[in-house]
């Protein structure tokens, strides 16, 4: 499954897989548009740690949910980047939009 | 610089096909045992091009896109994507990061950003209702030397 979404009480957490290329990103992003729009977090977690690919699709993926986020008065954290993904995240200075920890796993 | 191997391959734009133009070029230049990063920058630079030709190129259309893959005898890797779709009136300002044609909001408008920080070179021509290629160079070095 690309996609695994968890609804919590203030948070939806989205674990994404594989390659998140522009072909993936567009279904992704319905998916997890409607999760958020159902549930109204506060916080969105967009969860990279079984992610093996991702151009700068994927980094629009995550601006968009941004944008989303924000005009419902939250925020996106990207959570357990791994290394080779990075790269193209700090290309793009996603991490001075979007909270990047590596963790964030809430009980 | 003598060629030492090449290789061409075309299909059709959908966005199904830009994984399979991924690992297809991947596949052609493991004989050069790229190091992870090397394979992996390559890959995504091939990613970018490829998108932009199906996004933007032939963006309400399909058409066929050509990849050519050049290798050297000093490690250099040549990769050449190609459409022939609607051109870039202005390719300064399309290759200034961020700038995006999209009104969606969806596209981050970095892809020749990460080509250029990814690849050693990034040549782009273009014109306008006629096709856009774009070239891409990075030189290899074996992984156990």
């Amino acid at each position: 499954m690309p996609l695994q979404i968890e609804i919590q009480a203030d948070s939806v957490r989205a674990l994404l897989s594989g390659e998140i290329d522009h072909h993936a990103a567009r279904e992704l992003r319905e998916e997890m548009d409607d999760a958020v729009k159902k549930a109204m977090p506060k916080v969105l977690y967009i969860d990279f740690r079984e992610v093996s690919f991702m151009d700068s699709s994927g980094i629009g993926l995550v601006m968009g949910r941004y944008k989303l986020m924000q005009s419902l008065g939250g925020e996106v954290r990207v959570t357990n980047v791994p290394a080779h993904i990075r790269r193209v995240m700090r290309v793009s200075g996603l991490d001075r939009l979007a909270v990047i920890d590596n963790g964030g796993r809430s009980e | 610089m003598k060629r030492t191997n090449e290789m061409k391959l075309s299909f059709l734009s959908k966005s199904v096909n830009e994984g399979f133009a991924r690992s297809a070029v991947a596949a052609f230049i493991a004989s050069l045992d790229p190091t992870v990063d090397a394979l992996s920058d390559i890959k995504t630079a091939v990613s970018e091009a490829v998108t932009n030709a199906v996004v933007h190129g032939y963006r309400d259309s399909l058409g066929i896109i050509y990849i050519a893959v050049r290798l050297y005898e000093d490690g250099r890797v040549e990769i050449t994507v190609k459409d022939k779709g609607c051109g870039i009136e202005d390719v300064e300002k399309a290759m200034e990061p961020l700038y995006t044609s999209c009104d969606t909001g969806e596209r981050a408008g970095l892809g020749f950003a990460v080509m250029q920080s990814l690849m050693d070179k990034v040549k782009v021509r273009s014109k306008p209702q006629k096709g856009t290629r774009v070239v891409l160079t990075k030189r290899i070095s074996p992984r156990d030397r």
